[in-house]
């Protein structure tokens, strides 16, 4: 057992942590306020190869694997967690999918612009009335000569209006479950698709959240992704590690609230009873993040890591909630008030704890792995 | 022990009741997405009697009790938080009045304040004396018949809006908080200046002032108390206030509660509504046990502050502390049981989570609750 980072980790780490700190995070403030696309951070993070690194380098990506990923998920996020989600979604469901099912001729045709950032992933699956029932989605996909037609709603899409290539799950055959649903790769700028409603959000202000309407919708076969009725399992197979993805995003939240709050206790002085709140804090976020890197050790080395990811996600999340909330309350009506950091992140950390697969869904996939027979 | 109120405060809480029901609820996502103070609803308090409820008759009130009072935020609270401050800051502003004030000054001061033609408001806080009220640096000095205040406040709700504003000055700086004198002061004859507002987590529609005094004159008419007696009026007051901010919490839950409630019932997954599924179930059970639990320890600690029983103090801070701390596992919970929808400004529940938030800081943050609670068992 050993539970040091690799060099090439720590390395990769601080690499991150130095665009983390010095571009992304002086914006973060703003970004929240002005509810402003960080563009130039997703510049920064181009420039330096953060949007390919699960692409292998043949396809001009990092070719780093799961734990560097949640590594820069990480970094990000304590700098601006609109940043860091916006990188993850791109990066995991947005961009993995590909990776996993996607064959030679989508490969080499997507995923050097997806790793440059030229395009910019997203992921399609939500739809109003099929949120934790993934599999119960109404979107279709007719077949049409050569290719297919697609139309339907899709909701509560992260990366909405600028993503470049969305991965986008519907309905091909007959059946109503999960057996009749395919994965599409549909270009945005492809006619037909249109961006519906921009939600207003409690947090991640940053991170455009929204509908994506595809109306008559013409895609090439060659834009379907894996088989008909694949779907779904390409679906949760890119939710397994996109949890990977929130757990991190958790991680930096939660580090940066407990940073902040021991800056804070230092410079103000404290007494035990706040003592124990930040000792809870770390230790909580301590255990967290050996959780998460666990769930990416196991996932990088291709052994089953669902449940592993499960659990990560649930824990990282509640724990990221808890401690920006026991962050505040250390600081006070100061924190609760302009310009503090404290307050967003208790509104950037309530949105972990509901999306990529809310956490009772989290419960229902980690108590389904624990009861199976055998 | 009677936990069932009087016909007279029944019929005062449906009033109120239906009130917010018809032009509260429907303001409330625009007042925290404009950040404006609703005079709108202020005038509609003050013309129905509601700012009134914490006086009695004598002094042009309807009630004084603070079981009332309690009833009147909890219902406001349940649509908009930052409506229920218009009446739970009256009562904070008021109280110094009524619970030091000589009877020529009760008849003077509160009046306008129960018909609603001014609205009041409580100056403890500085930027440098938070939970430590006793370092304050405002000071008052006396010049005949007049003292005139210097210094900064922070972070007082209402500060930008109210006519009356009671301040707490230093009038003897060696005395520490022995030294610390409470003044009335009527905006008209002792202005003070704004100098900033907050932008905050919640409660946008409820203005947050830092304010300054420059050589304000306030006549020694308007010292609430003997000079020194200002430190013991503060607390005083804050035990009869923190059951009302109990009482807020317990609406914020309560409104998120029974929307999300609603929501579980109708919204379906898997071919049934998400509240067959146990796992809500058990939350909605925690939530709606931890929300009783809340509203007896309110109303037993507003009793307390009626009869004026001895362990008030103790009893206040239990009853702000779990009722806030429950409000902000309620609300959080509340938002997850909206999953994507919950997290979105065109449902309620996302502003009733930031709205809570608040309720475990001010008034005394939980910290200083906890300290007051054990003090209380250590004595």
């Amino acid at each position: 057992m050993d539970l040091e980072l690799a060099p090439e980790h720590a390395s990769f780490r601080a690499g991150v942590r130095e665009l983390a700190q010095g571009v992304v995070q002086p914006l973060a403030a703003e970004v929240d306020r002005d509810h402003r696309f960080p563009q130039e951070a997703i510049d920064a993070a181009a420039q330096s190869g953060l949007l390919g690194v699960l692409i292998p380098r043949r396809y001009g990506g990092a070719g780093l694997d799961a734990l560097a990923f949640a590594i820069c998920v990480e970094e990000l996020a304590q700098a601006c967690a609109s940043t860091a989600v916006i990188v993850d979604v791109h990066t995991s469901v947005g961009t993995e999918p590909i990776l996993l099912f996607g064959d030679d001729e989508q490969k080499s045709r997507w995923l050097p612009r997806l790793a440059t950032g030229e395009l910019l992933g997203a992921f399609a699956l939500t739809e109003p009335a099929s949120g934790s029932d993934a599999a119960s989605l109404t979107t279709t996909a007719r077949r049409n000569g050569d290719g297919y037609v697609l139309n339907g709603t899709k909701v509560f899409i992260t990366n909405i209006g600028h993503a470049g290539l969305y991965v986008v799950f519907a309905r091909t055959g007959p059946d109503e479950k999960a057996a009749g649903v395919t994965a599409f790769l549909v270009p945005a700028d492809a006619r037909g698709v249109r961006v519906g409603q921009v939600f207003h959000k409690m947090g991640l202000h940053g991170s455009p959240t929204g509908e994506l309407i595809l109306e008559d919708v013409s895609v090439p076969a060659a834009n379907r992704l894996g088989a008909e009725g694949q779907g779904f399992m390409v679906a949760m197979r890119a939710l397994d590690s996109g949890r990977i993805g929130i757990s991190g995003q958790a991680l930096g939240i939660g580090q940066a609230a407990v940073d902040e709050t021991r800056a804070l206790m230092r410079d103000r002085g404290h007494e035990q009873g706040d003592d124990f709140t930040l000792a809870e804090m770390a230790t909580r976020l301590e255990s967290a993040r050996l959780l998460a890197y666990q769930a990416a050790w196991l996932c990088s080395r291709g052994l089953p890591f669902t449940r592993q990811a499960s659990m990560s996600k649930l824990h990282c999340t509640d724990t990221a909630m808890q401690v920006a909330l026991d962050a505040l309350q250390i600081a006070g009506p100061e924190g609760a008030a302009s310009g503090s950091p404290l307050e967003r992140h208790v509104r950037d950390a309530k949105a972990l704890q509901i999306y990529e697969g809310s956490n009772q869904v989290q419960r229902i996939v980690i108590a389904r792995d624990l009861l199976r027979a055998g | 022990m009677d936990f069932e109120f009087s016909a007279e405060q029944v019929a005062i809480r449906d009033t109120i009741r239906e009130l917010v029901q018809d032009r509260v609820s429907p303001r409330a996502a625009e007042i925290d997405q404009t950040g404006e103070y609703p005079k709108d609803i202020e005038k509609l308090f003050a013309d129905n009697g509601i700012l009134g409820i914490p006086f009695p008759e004598e002094y042009g009130g309807i009630s004084g009790s603070s079981v009332t009072i309690c009833m009147g935020i909890e219902e406001i609270a349940k649509a908009c938080a930052s409506s229920s401050l218009i009446l739970a800051v009256q009562a904070l502003g008021s109280y110094p009045i009524l619970v030091a004030g000589s009877e020529e000054q009760k008849k003077r001061l509160c009046p306008p304040l129960a018909s609603g033609e001014k609205v009041a408001a409580y100056a403890l806080s500085e930027p440098d004396s938070g939970s430590d009220a006793a370092a304050m640096k405002t000071f008052a000095k006396k010049h005949g018949h007049e003292y005139v205040l210097n210094g900064t406040k922070q972070f007082i709700t209402h500060g930008s809006i109210a006519g009356t504003l009671v301040v707490f000055a230093q009038t003897d700086p060696g005395a520490d908080h022995r030294g610390i004198s409470a003044f009335v002061l009527e905006r008209e004859t002792s202005p003070w200046s704004v100098e900033k507002l907050e932008h905050k987590l919640g409660i946008r529609g409820s203005p947050t002032a830092q304010i300054v005094f420059q050589d304000v004159k306030v006549p020694a008419a308007n010292r609430l108390g003997e000079e020194g007696a200002g430190f013991k009026i503060a607390l005083a007051v804050l035990d009869r206030s923190r059951p009302g901010i109990g009482a807020q919490a317990l609406g914020i839950a309560e409104g998120a509660f029974d929307y999300a409630l609603n929501y579980v019932k109708e919204r379906k997954q898997f071919g049934q509504p998400i509240a067959s599924f146990q796992g809500i179930q058990f939350m909605l059970a925690d939530m709606a046990t931890q929300i009783e639990a809340a509203r007896h320890l309110v109303y037993r600690a507003a009793t307390k502050a009626d009869v004026k029983a001895p362990d008030l103090t103790k009893v206040a801070a239990m009853a702000k502390l779990f009722a806030s701390d429950m409000a902000m596992r309620v609300t959080t919970d509340c938002v997850q049981l909206l999953g994507g929808y919950g997290y979105i400004s065109d449902y309620p529940v996302e502003r009733m989570m930031r709205d809570a938030k608040i309720t475990q800081i001010y008034e005394g943050t939980n910290q200083i609750q906890r300290v007051v609670i054990a003090r209380a068992l250590l004595r």
